[in-house]
């Protein structure tokens, strides 16, 4: 089993709802806190396990922003693993979650170092590494109805711009999504094999703009001496 | 990355430390040049051991979970941080049984007692090559992720070893000063190439680009805003860029302080009664090499800050 998440950037509106329903959940969870420093203060900053960054592709008009929702993505050669010296890292052989217990963590910072996705921050108040755990204490817990055994972020999502599920299972809602609309890994390159995929948005074509109309010969040469004399 | 000073001094003074100590072994044992003295050895001994251990004292002052320090040596089958724990601890009394049998016996250079100092060298390698291989094994890293890294490390440490063992020499006036300054010499200008090369490298357009990262291969692509009000650990551990005006006067100091100046001084220190450029020649050198680490972390840079900015790493 391989479990991870497939964020569809077509629909994803960069809301945050995410990013806040993870605040929410994990820092009452197995690794919270997530601590903030000096959160009424001037300069607030904390521990997040999910940012959205929004970027702007291509030129005007065949232009999009693009919000990229990033997260852990429990790859399959997880080098936070690999270089963790202590063993706090792992990697969980029944489901592919990485993890780090934070009883064994001495926050050397090793591990951030060798994530290409920023999905590690250190805890400068537990001085421990801590991550996203793909809400393991949701997804399995049995006091839960069956349909809330899914991670905050999916759950939360208002335009159901994330799913969750088996990516081994050639059969699972995720793994056909991927199929059908070419699911891509960020950074293939680094050979890390991470777990998430992003769905890219759907062709379409470039909204209907005012139509300029053609300059004459005329109006170029105006432009052109109007550029050459001010220069 | 983030120059962070207990990084900095570790590796300097770590790499400097096993680099004297490996030379120690290797003139003391087989009596190469006319051999080291058990004064001169003993000296040079302590005084490698010292800087090691300040080295790897300062390395754990860059854990934020200290208490947890002594699991370090857990992963040995991957991690090279733990590989190079478990050698520096391997080494401690590997090297003392040999100093304090040399010093037991008189001086006296015994077949178990050889046996000793060429497992101290091998240890000694093993522990620097692991400290570049920390570095080098990151692919998020371009910079680092090269073979150059150990090399490199290897031969600023002999380099600086070999400059502390001509220092102490200057001062005994043992017999092998010329040969111990001749290695220095040779190993200076080996350390002074292999790191001209990998500045060459480096400037090599190369890696993650802001398009790989997001999967759109087939436009620009800009960030438009990070997500977030104020920095927070991924910014403050990575975001650092030197400016690259900066980068170039302190790579021509790095030259100056720790290449040209030492090998200029240690073949004035072959002279006999020039020992008082024997510390000048020391202070240069840690201090220039100080400078090449600063820049060896400011000059990374993560691949995380395509998300943060960078069009390519």
């Amino acid at each position: 089993m391989r479990l991870g998440l497939v964020i569809d950037l077509d629909v994803c509106v960069g809301c945050h709802a995410c990013a806040v329903a993870c605040k929410q959940w994990n820092s009452s969870g197995t690794t919270g806190p997530l601590t903030d420093y000096d959160p009424y203060g001037a300069d607030p900053s904390g521990v997040w396990f999910n940012r959205i960054r929004s970027f702007e592709v291509g030129e005007y008009p065949q232009s999009k922003t693009v919000n990229f929702p990033m997260s852990c993505m429990h790859c399959e050669t997880a080098e936070c693993v690999t270089v963790c010296p202590t063993g706090a890292s792992y990697k969980r052989p029944e489901d592919g979650i990485v993890l780090v217990d934070q009883d064994k963590c001495m926050g050397c910072n090793y591990c951030a170092w060798a994530c290409p996705y920023g999905a590690r921050e250190l805890d400068q108040a537990s001085g421990t590494m801590k991550k996203c755990t793909l809400c393991v204490d949701r997804i399995y817990d049995e006091a839960l109805p069956e349909a809330e055994r899914q991670p905050a972020c999916v759950l939360t999502c208002p335009t159901r711009a994330r799913h969750f599920g088996d990516l081994d299972d050639p059969d699972s809602g995720v793994s056909a999504v991927v199929r059908e609309r070419g699911g891509f890994q960020s950074m293939p390159e680094l050979g890390y094999n991470p777990t998430n995929q992003y769905l890219p948005p759907r062709v379409q074509r470039p909204a209907q703009q005012a139509d300029r109309p053609r300059a004459s010969l005329q109006d170029k040469l105006k432009e052109w001496m109007a550029r050459a004399i001010t220069k | 990355m983030y120059p962070a000073i207990s990084v900095i001094v570790f590796t300097v003074a770590s790499g400097a430390g096993f680099g004297l100590l490996i030379l120690v072994a290797l003139f003391s044992a087989f009596g190469i040049g006319g051999g080291l003295s058990l004064g001169e050895t003993l000296t040079a001994g302590i005084l490698g051991l010292a800087l090691a251990t300040v080295g790897l004292v300062s390395s754990t002052f860059h854990l934020a979970n200290p208490r947890n320090a002594w699991r370090a040596f857990n992963r040995i089958r991957t991690s090279w941080l733990s590989r190079e724990g478990v050698f520096a601890v391997l080494f401690y009394p590997v090297a003392i049984l040999y100093f304090g049998g040399l010093w037991f016996m008189g001086g006296t250079k015994t077949g178990a007692l050889q046996g000793l100092a060429v497992l101290t060298m091998l240890l000694g390698v093993a522990v620097v090559f692991s400290t570049g291989m920390i570095y080098a094994c990151l692919r998020t890293i371009r910079q680092w992720n090269t073979s150059l890294v150990p090399a490199n490390y290897l031969l600023m440490g002999l380099a600086s070893g070999g400059v502390l063992l001509t220092t102490v020499l200057a001062y005994t006036k043992g017999p092998a000063l010329a040969t111990v300054a001749t290695t220095t010499l040779t190993l200076l200008a080996a350390a002074g190439i292999g790191k001209l090369i990998y500045y060459f490298w480096i400037g090599k357009p190369q890696g993650s680009t802001i398009n790989t990262a997001t999967g759109f291969t087939r436009a620009g692509v800009r960030l438009f805003e990070s997500g977030q009000s104020g920095g927070a650990f991924l910014n403050k551990e990575f975001g650092y860029q030197a400016p690259i005006s900066l980068v170039h006067r302190l790579r021509l100091v790095v030259y100056a302080l720790a290449f040209v100046i030492p090998a200029v001084l240690v073949a004035l220190l072959m002279q006999n009664g020039m020992d008082v450029l024997a510390l000048l020649t020391v202070f240069s050198l840690l201090a220039g090499l100080a400078v090449e680490r600063w820049l060896f972390f400011a000059e990374a840079r993560h691949v995380v800050n395509l998300f943060y900015g960078a069009q390519r790493t």
